[in-house]
């Protein structure tokens, strides 16, 4: 249905995310950091990226700007993982183009609550 | 894969996140200052509290939050966790689990006991009043809906949020009437098509609260105007006038009194149902066992009932009556499955209850123990999980009081201080295996001998397998310790253990390394319901042998030397005691030519049974005994054929007792 990034460096959350939008129809593509995510969002048709802030080579805060900058991504909606309910992280990914967010530690069923807020068929 | 019930996922989650809460404020109990257990202990809380208000367990959620708040000032270091605080804690902890568990029957005045006790503790300061007052019940106002006014920020779109959607959002919470505000859109050609113009005004009819609608804008609250006014509606209450009224006894008056108190009640009915729909979505369904229990027996005789019907089928040609009849073996096997299903709970929830009893068992023997558990997740029957919880307490005693050394003992022995216990379950074939380890003195063997010998249970100097002498300790009143201690030592216990056991058709093993511990072994099947068994004639009757106990069959021919004036067999070198069923069960007629040996297993022993016939395998839906035939011991109970006949289920256990008891007698005699 949709292609979705996730950009992660720890391949579990990966695999938490594939094997829980796999089932929902959607095409998961994998990244380990921002930098790899930022190529990966330039050769694929995207419907959204999921990246996680604190990453390797390019964090996710640098992926959110670069994505941003790229005028054939507007409007794109990137939504962050952060461990915290911690505003001010909030506030910075927010400003820095964030579409929205998902708490960690998250479930199935709210990773699948917020695609469905931002991807519609 | 299945999708399961968020709720049901919750349940389990916080049953993990309870021994994760448990194990660290235990822990936390022998090592104060460890920052980590803290950090562990809240951020289970603050998961529960989390994931609890999401699933709908509001009390949960908002119980947890004063636990939380409460526990913060230990987070913070502000006050040290002694011994009354986590006493207090786990206190709230069982508290909470009994929230999600049961609901219905947990008072919440034990709740604001609890809390007030770590307010207490807490806050020597006592704000435990102002923190404590109980939220005001919802005012009673029938909430009509909301009126909205919102405005997002212009450059909305950039970061690819999409008013639409939002908008589509609002719309699930109920029917929505949006008017877009079209003041701001400039002209064409100042027209910036990133950008959002658009401002709209909605009035939405859903009883939801505030939360529901400021969820639908979480992620833009902070690129947005909402403007957010309950209609609360005054003028939905019923007419207070009726009810000021003189009793005249006016029958019109009364009629109108009747009309007003009937409408209260169905505007409070309108307010419930959208809730109640939205329940259904996320909720499991409690069932009561009785009901589970009878859906099985149903299901058991359609099982019967199907039997026949195949029965009957093969004997026809009918094609389509074979179709038909293959069909519904399928979904009564489906069935079947489905509803042993359903009664098939982790086993994970009974090891959880045991961890306290461990610590408060260490605690007052002045052992400590590490208790260990592996295999939580694997399934078992619900009715039977309940009925090990009892066997497993007293195993778990036994092991704590008879079974670890005291730390002097352990020391002496060159031993680590710290006992172990290991409860596991795993799956085996159609059996679950339960054991229970301690890494103990091991039993004494010796010991145990001398006091059988003394009871009289043995003869002085039998020859006798350690395996078999430990099998005393499940004799009543049989008890080695030579002290008798409030837990053990009563010689009570064991040989229920040993009944409970068998009466759910398991059995019990022990094995023992001296000076390095003891390990039993329940062995019970999956469910109690339903076995594979094998069928058998013996002269004109026939039976079922719990497959499960079945280690192979063989042809015998009456001539055959290997059984010839021998009570024992020579199975590829080993020698197994058999029984000839025959005789047992006093068969008339002539025996077959060809007789049939089957060997069959009870935990470590082996026998063999001669039978005429081994018809084949077969489904048996378990039917109990009448009280009649409760004495009769070697048939655990009796099953229906395809062709509606009865056959009696041999319990193999009882038959290699039976046999035991008949080589004892010549022995005896010749003693």
């Amino acid at each position: 249905m949709a292609n979705i990034l996730t950009v992660d460096d720890s391949p579990s959350i990966r695999q938490m995310i594939k094997v829980t939008l796999a089932p929902a129809g959607h095409n998961v593509i994998e990244a380990a950091d921002g930098a790899q995510g930022l190529e990966k969002a330039k050769s694929n048709k995207l419907d959204l990226v999921i990246t996680d802030l604190n990453m390797p080579v390019m964090n996710g805060l640098e992926l959110i700007r670069a994505l941003r900058a790229l005028p054939a991504l507007l409007g794109l909606p990137i939504v962050f993982l952060t461990t915290e309910s911690n505003d001010t992280v909030k506030l910075e990914a927010k400003k820095a183009g964030a579409t929205g967010w998902i708490t960690k530690p998250f479930k199935q069923d709210q990773l699948l609550a917020v695609v469905s807020k931002l991807v519609r068929s | 894969m299945t999708v399961l019930d968020p709720a049901e996922v919750f349940r389990q989650e916080a049953s993990e996140l309870f021994d994760v809460l448990e194990g660290a404020l235990l822990d936390l109990g022998l090592r104060p200052d460890d920052k980590e257990l803290v950090d562990q202990a809240f951020r289970a809380l603050h998961t529960i509290k989390g994931s609890g208000a999401m699933f709908g367990f509001d009390q949960v959620a908002s119980f947890t939050h004063e636990f939380e708040t409460a526990f913060d000032r230990v987070r913070k270091g502000e006050i040290r966790p002694d011994q009354d605080l986590i006493s207090v804690a786990l206190a709230a902890k069982d508290y909470i689990r009994a929230l999600i568990e049961a609901p219905e029957t947990t008072d919440s005045i034990i709740g604001d006991a609890i809390l007030a006790d770590l307010y207490r503790l807490v806050k020597p300061d006592n704000h435990a009043d102002s923190e404590l007052s109980t939220p005001p019940p919802p005012a009673l106002v029938v909430r009509i809906g909301w009126q909205l006014h919102i405005e997002f920020d212009s450059d909305i779109l950039r970061n690819g949020s999409n008013p639409l959607d939002l908008l589509d959002d609002l719309g699930k919470l109920g029917p929505c009437f949006v008017v877009a505000l079209t003041d701001d859109v400039p002209f064409l050609d100042e027209m910036d098509p990133e950008r959002c113009f658009l401002k709209w005004d909605v009035t939405l009819h859903s009883d939801c609260d505030r939360g529901a609608i400021d969820d639908v804008f979480i992620f833009v609250q902070d690129e947005m105007k909402l403007v957010c006014e309950s209609l609360a509606s005054v003028d939905m209450a019923p007419p207070l006038a009726p009810f000021e009224m003189p009793t005249g006894d006016s029958p019109v008056s009364a009629a109108a009194a009747d009309a007003a108190s009937q409408a209260a009640p169905q505007i409070e009915k309108k307010r419930e149902e959208p809730k109640r729909a939205d329940d259904k979505a996320n909720a499991t369904v409690r069932v009561q066992a009785e009901r589970l229990d009878e859906l099985m027996d149903r299901v058991g005789e359609l099982v019967i009932a199907q039997a026949r019907l195949s029965q009957l089928a093969s004997a026809t040609d009918d094609i389509s009556i074979k179709a038909i009849a293959e069909e519904i073996e399928r979904l009564a096997a489906s069935l079947r499955d489905t509803t042993m299903g359903a009664r098939m709970v982790p086993i994970g929830s009974l090891f959880g209850r045991f961890r306290r009893l461990v610590h408060d068992l260490s605690r007052d023997l002045g052992k400590p123990v590490e208790f260990v558990t592996t295999g939580e997740d694997t399934e078992f029957d619900k009715t039977m999980i309940e009925r090990l919880a009892d066997p497993l307490v007293h195993l778990i005693r036994n092991a704590i009081d008879h079974g670890i050394e005291s730390t002097e003992s352990r020391a002496a022995a060159g031993k680590t201080g710290i006992g172990r216990i290991e409860i596991a379950a795993i799956h085996s074939g159609a059996q679950v295996l339960v054991t229970v380890r301690d890494n103990g003195a091991g039993l004494d063997t010796a010991r145990i001998r001398a006091k059988a010998e003394e009871q009289g249970l043995i003869a002085p100097g039998a020859a006798m397998s350690d395996q078999d002498i430990h099998q005393f300790l499940f004799h009543p009143g049989f008890s080695t310790a030579q002290t008798v201690s409030a837990l053990s030592g009563r010689g009570v216990g064991m040989d229920v253990v040993k009944r409970t056991i068998e009466a759910m058709r398991g059995s019990i093993e022990t094995t023992t390394v001296p000076g390095n511990g003891t390990t039993v072994t329940l062995r019970l099947p999956l469910t109690l319901a339903i076995i594979e068994g094998l069928l058998i004639r013996v002269g004109e009757g026939r039976y079922i042998i719990p497959l499960s106990a079945v280690e192979e069959c063989a042809e015998l021919s009456s001539s055959d030397e290997r059984v010839r004036g021998r009570d024992f067999l020579n199975m590829r070198g080993d020698l197994v005691p058999f029984l000839r069923l025959r005789k047992l069960f006093d068969s008339e007629g002539e025996p077959d030519l060809h007789q049939k040996i089957i060997i069959a297993s009870a935990g470590e022993t082996r026998i063999g049974l001669i039978v005429d016939q081994i018809i084949g395998s077969h489904q048996s839906v378990i039917k109990s005994l009448s009280k009649l035939h409760s004495d009769v011991t070697m048939f655990s109970g009796a099953t229906i054929l395809g062709d509606g006949s009865a056959a009696l289920i041999l319990d193999v256990a009882q038959l290699i007792a039976a046999g035991q008891g008949l080589t004892d007698k010549p022995l005896k005699e010749a003693a």
